[in-house]
């Protein structure tokens, strides 16, 4: 055999990192679990700074290799199928948060025989109020970053490119702040975090989603700063990709949120 | 920054130590990193059932005391029983098993050997992030293991609410040793995810010029549909102890009758991950055996693709059948029906391959050599435990069985005597591929044997005893179980001298075995592609890939 690389794959030479992010991530979790049990919160800081370190460390090295042409047309292929495979784990998450939601609300434990569960009292939240307003936002953003993406794909055009990202990213900031205000308000009105099954579903469905906004925000942030530094051609854009379609992932997990949870799910408070 | 990483040199390995093993990105180190891991996580859980075991050879309690655990029983000192202990080590025994060590061996240790070089591929498809999968497995065995010596309920150490983790046991239990078992399996999950991403991108984007799917070895089409339900299932079980975690530590009430919650909606998602689980687990071992039988019997595997029609129904069908493993909880009859048919669903496609095995072998010139006398084993020995399977799946006939030693013989059956075989059949098969050397063959039957008879020993006379209506999960039982329960813990002693013995084996093989000369050991039925390299094969592999007439051999299909 030969010892020259004849082919368009991607090997890559030994790094540090995966042990580096797996002992983060040690850390991390057992930072948190000493955390909750009141021990001491600083296993947990020193933990995500490694987290946040490695992730750093691993995507610029990754942009290197981008630049270094290790990113092969073949390469690129698997990338975008990685993602998107991340993506549909991501679903099957979102389905797990689904479930817990809609188990109680189509047979509620107050209906079982022998139950002495009473529903509490809830404030119903208006969904065509803040959460519509929301959801325009989010779609927003969303086309937002599609504009940018046609942008760059058809004419090149980086003004539009960095425009339609910051549009995008602005929106979403907005988002994120909207869904504070509304966790806010609500919380003044008489709800809790946890405390009942309602809650408990609402606010992990909607408190999983407002994370991954916020990864998405940093994601699509990643992505302009990118573009300001003058990356992403017509033709090799990966990153960019990923993140137009986390994007589109966020805003569809919204959608159903909104549908099921704020109109379907608030209508039988 | 890629062509650094190509050396010159097949024999000189100028990578230090820790470059290669703690910093590898390279598919076959990291194979083996998992198998020797999983190796290590196999021994501390299968060391618990034999104290279980010693526990459970008489009736009353001799060992597991409250005045401290004796490894010596004493007659007169007094022995109150110590059930946390019994519970945490069933709990940690299932965790260990289902989570770090037989996925890690099937799918992270032979799926990242071999399916790239079946598939001629010359690495995985993100070989950095191959390894993080790698060390968040070893982050998970050290939480789970760092678990087991925390304080939890009871006011001792570690969690004993069983490996389901079901609530409300577990959302009450006291202590972090549980919150540090969730986290061990998120990092497991995480793990086994990013290594189902790599694996599904590794088969569709990196197959041999020419290599259209139906035409892959079914040993890496049995990773891709391993990879699939991988994807599919542990986020939703992510999101299970999730729910959880937030119950214990947070005031949610996802699991709490008192604020509208519902305990059995976690068994619900929990066994939506826990039957494609079982599958995650069988699988590989499915595709392990099919070359192993095809190799010793001299013949091309009968039925190739039904063989592969038949993984992904398998795959399939498991994500639809999860509610039979809670027939007892309180179901409609409707959805009771609808889960025992589909679960006998499954019964075809399994029969398909276990009848397309049968047939492969049939006029064909059997070698019995240690790899196909495990192959044999796991053939017969599923079969029972599939046998038995179709009984359960019966949800008027689990009225009586659930929660019996039945159901822990069955998937005993299935799992200890099916899975593990097939790990066991892969090893003497690839272990001079991977070693260069070759394992004494009288050594290989004599760990067969005594495994065979000690393993079936142990677990069939527990069909006997959940027919009597002893219960699992106890630490005690009374005096009509005693025959039974003997000669299951002779057996264990015996399948336990085995493993043991079988370390020997591995030793002995890795420094004095005979070392292997050509490239394909056995016959030419070994005819996928990693026979065709050295043994063991050079760092890298395929530099130049391979050519459509290298594997696209007309007797194999």
């Amino acid at each position: 055999m030969a010892h020259v690389k004849d082919h368009d794959y991607h090997i890559l030479s030994p790094s540090v990192l995966p042990l580096l992010g797996a002992a983060s991530g040690f850390t991390m979790l057992l930072g948190s679990v000493m955390w909750m049990h009141a021990i001491t919160p600083y296993v947990f800081w020193i933990g995500l700074v490694g987290v946040l370190y490695t992730m750093f460390a691993w995507w610029s090295t990754m942009v290197t290799e981008s630049h270094v042409g290790d990113h092969t047309p073949v390469v690129r292929i698997g990338l975008r199928m990685g993602f998107i495979l991340f993506i549909i784990s991501e679903i099957m998450f979102f389905f797990a948060w689904f479930w817990a939601f809609f188990k109680p609300a189509l047979y509620p434990m107050n209906e079982y025989i022998g139950s002495e569960y009473i529903p509490p009292e809830i404030y119903a939240v208006d969904p065509f109020h803040i959460p519509l307003i929301n959801t325009l936002v989010l779609l927003l953003s969303g086309c937002a970053v599609t504009w940018a993406h046609h942008a760059l794909v058809h004419n090149n055009d980086r003004k539009a490119l960095i425009n339609g990202l910051a549009i995008g990213i602005v929106l979403g900031i907005a988002f994120t702040a909207l869904q504070a205000y509304e966790y806010a308000y609500l919380l003044g009105k008489g709800w809790e975090f946890g405390g009942d099954q309602f809650f408990s579903a609402f606010y992990m469905a909607t408190g999983f989603h407002g994370f991954h906004v916020l990864i998405g925000t940093i994601f699509l942030t990643v992505c302009l700063v990118r573009a300001i530094k003058g990356d992403f051609t017509p033709e090799q854009h990966v990153g960019f990709e990923a993140a137009a379609w986390y994007w589109h992932f966020v805003d569809v997990v919204w959608l159903f949120l909104f549908f099921a949870v704020y109109v379907w799910g608030t209508a039988s408070l | 920054m890629a062509d650094a990483a190509i050396h010159g040199d097949d024999h000189g390995d100028e990578r230090s130590f820790f470059v290669r093993w703690f910093m590898s990105t390279n598919h076959k180190d990291i194979g083996i990193l998992y198998l020797v891991a999983s190796a290590l996580a196999g021994f501390i859980a299968v060391s618990f059932t034999i104290y279980m075991r010693m526990e459970l050879m008489e009736p009353g309690v001799q060992y597991m005391c409250m005045e401290g655990a004796r490894m010596f029983a004493d007659a007169n000192s007094v022995c109150t029983p110590n059930g946390h202990l019994w519970n945490v080590l069933i709990t940690y025994h299932g965790v260990l098993m289902m989570f770090l060590v037989v996925i890690p061996a099937l799918f992270g240790g032979f799926g990242n050997y071999f399916m790239p070089l079946q598939i001629g591929a010359p690495d995985m498809a993100f070989p950095r992030m191959n390894n993080l999968s790698f060390w968040m497995y070893i982050a998970a065995l050290t939480m789970g293991v760092a678990s087991m010596l925390s304080p939890g309920g009871d006011g001792q150490l570690g969690s004993g609410v069983g490996w389901l983790l079901y609530p409300p046991l577990s959302s009450n239990e006291s202590g972090m040793a549980m919150d540090l078992a969730i986290f061990a399996v998120h990092l497991s999950g995480a793990s086994s995810i990013l290594g189902a991403i790599n694996m599904i991108t590794t088969f569709l984007n990196m197959r041999a010029p020419g290599m259209t799917l139906f035409k892959v070895p079914l040993f890496a089409w049995s990773i891709f549909i391993t990879a699939w339900l991988i994807l599919l299932s542990l986020p939703v079980l992510a999101g299970a102890i999730t729910m959880l975690l937030m119950d214990r530590n947070f005031g949610f009430t996802f699991f709490d009758p008192a604020g509208g919650g519902d305990p059995v909606l976690y068994q619900h998602i929990l066994w939506f991950f826990g039957h494609p689980e079982v599958y995650i687990v069988i699988l590989p071992g499915f595709g392990i055996i099919s070359h192993v039988i095809s190799t010793f019997s001299r013949k091309p595997l009968f039925g190739y693709l039904p063989m592969v029609w038949a993984l992904i129904a398998i795959g399939g069908l498991g994500f639809v059948v999860w509610a039979h493993h809670m027939y007892t909880v309180g179901m409609s009859l409707d959805q009771q029906a609808y889960f025992m048919l589909a679960t006998m669903v499954i019964a075809v496609p399994t029969g398909v391959k276990v009848f397309s095995w049968i047939a492969t072998m049939w006029g064909g010139s059997i070698e019995f050599k240690t790899p196909m006398l495990f192959a044999l084993g796991f053939l017969i020995l599923f079969t029972v435990g599939g046998v038995t399977g179709v009984v359960l799946s019966q949800a008027a006939v689990d009225r009586v069985y659930h929660d019996t030693y039945y159901v822990v013989a069955h998937f005993h059956y299935v799992m200890s005597l099916g899975a593990v075989f097939t790990i066991f059949a892969g090893i003497y098969y690839y272990i001079g591929k991977m070693s260069g050397r070759q394992y004494p063959e009288w050594a290989g039957k004599l760990h067969f044997w005594t495994f065979f008879v000690g393993a079936n020993l142990t677990f069939y006379p527990q069909h006997f005893l959940g027919r009597q209506g002893m219960p699992r999960r106890y630490i005690d039982y009374p005096e009509a179980f005693a025959l039974w329960n003997y000669w299951s813990s002779i057996g264990a002693f015996l399948s336990f001298g085995s493993f043991l013995f079988f370390f020997g084996v591995i030793w002995y093989t890795l420094t004095r075995g005979a070392k292997i000369t050509e490239n394909n050991y056995w016959n030419e039925y070994a005819d996928t592609l990693e026979w065709s390299l050295s043994c063991p094969p050079p760092e890298h592999t395929f530099e130049i890939l391979p050519k459509q007439e290298e594997w696209d051999k007309p007797v194999s299909h």
